[in-house]
């Protein structure tokens, strides 16, 4: 049990410990998905969708079954982790084929996320109840579409401008990565 | 497929192929852990173990695993070897542990250790996967220690907790943080792109002078 206020969970999930610019987690779509706004909003959206049943499902298998078994933890939350991504993925495409085609690629890469992973073991590791994991899931995922949504809306921009031929790709996108961590560190203070 | 020689396989993944700095796998660990030279050494050292055990295990029992659940049969497979290096850590680094924390078992996410698994142990035997791994682990290894070692360095002016400058040395405190690791990162890639272009016109150059 931990006794945190739901606020500072959720604050600090979001912006003081940002999953993405603080906690270096999730970083492949971070990376990978974040070339267009559009993208990088669904992608997030998704995100928090999964990592709240992955809360929800964390919560589960610590309280019923691993008070037994404390050392199969790690293989049974990437097995939980893996079948959940299976799961959305099935209902996403019976429900909406649109939706479906628009997630591509990233709704079955979610299983090597370690944003969702790590969100089953940080909230594990602080002894999170069910209300808090809750707040916490949607606390990261909210921060993740934050770190997404702004990466990508730079990247529009940066797009167009003169950026010497080295530091195009990669390079480039580390060091605006890098700024906007700096930036998020002003944060801090806050809690 | 292309054929490889057993050297190449053990090369590749040192520097060629390197896992962190060219393919840009296993991010999430070399940008979080990195922040001193020991951290650094402990999470390879972790993941360098599971890497090698799972390649091992893997191209041995590589006719055995049906072709549709394979990805989750390594993926069961690394986790076992997770939860061994965590126990065995948290055994004989209980410091190191103590400061990776979740971060060792967020191993079981890497995919510098599933993409292995599936680019080369599911197709070759396990002496050259061992190969394989072993190199991709010591390429691993190094970017980590090279991050880790520039981070500590000017972060707080020590090199594996040994002083180096003196107390007159104002440490450049941004490096440890998390800003720290996406600019080191991305100040290394900027390096390589350097030379990688340098190396690219010299040879245009030479190409066209003997022609």
């Amino acid at each position: 049990m931990n006794d945190q206020t739901l606020f500072s969970i959720f604050f600090s999930a979001m912006v003081v410990n940002n999953f993405t610019l603080a906690m270096f987690l999730g970083l492949c779509p971070f990376m990978g998905v974040s070339a267009r706004v559009e993208t990088a909003l669904r992608m997030g959206l998704a995100n928090i969708f999964v990592l709240i049943l992955t809360s929800l499902s964390a919560w589960v298998l610590n309280t019923y079954i691993l008070e037994t078994v404390p050392y199969l933890r790690i293989i049974s939350f990437i097995i939980v982790v893996a079948s959940l991504v299976q799961i959305v993925e099935m209902a996403v495409k019976k429900m909406s084929p649109t939706l479906f085609r628009q997630l591509g690629i990233f709704l079955p890469l979610m299983t090597t996320n370690c944003a969702i992973f790590g969100l089953a073991i940080f909230q594990t590791n602080r002894g999170y109840d069910f209300m808090q994991g809750i707040t916490f899931a949607v606390g990261a995922g909210l921060g993740l579409t934050l770190a997404l949504v702004l990466m990508a809306s730079i990247r529009e921009s940066v797009e167009f401008s003169d950026v010497p031929s080295i530091a195009r790709g990669t390079g480039l996108v580390l060091i605006i990565a890098g700024t906007l961590s700096m930036a998020f560190m002003g944060f801090a203070g806050l809690l | 497929m292309r054929k490889t020689t057993s050297s190449q396989d053990f090369i590749r993944g040192i520097w060629n192929e390197n896992p962190v700095l060219i393919q840009m796998l296993g991010l999430c660990p070399a940008l979080a852990v990195t922040n001193s030279v020991a951290n650094a050494l402990a999470m390879s050292a972790a993941t360098f173990f599971v890497i090698c055990c799972s390649s091992v295990l893997i191209s041995t029992f590589k006719n055995l695993i049906p072709h549709e659940v394979r990805i989750s049969s390594y993926i069961l497979v690394i986790a076992t070897f997770v939860t061994l290096a965590d126990m065995m850590l948290q055994a004989y680094a209980p410091v190191q542990h103590k400061e990776l924390g979740a971060f060792i078992a967020l191993i079981v996410v890497n995919c510098m250790i599933l993409g292995r698994q599936e680019a080369f142990s599911a197709k070759h035997n396990v002496f050259r996967s061992l190969l394989d791994a072993v190199g991709t682990g010591i390429g691993f290894t190094i970017a980590l220690v090279m991050m880790g070692g520039f981070r500590e360095i000017l972060g707080e002016g020590r090199f594996l907790g040994y002083s180096l400058f003196g107390p007159n040395f104002e440490p450049w405190v941004i490096m440890v943080l998390p800003a720290g690791g996406f600019l080191t990162l991305g100040f290394i890639l900027l390096a390589m792109g350097f030379f990688e272009q340098r190396k690219k016109a010299k040879t245009e150059q030479t190409a066209e002078v003997s022609s």
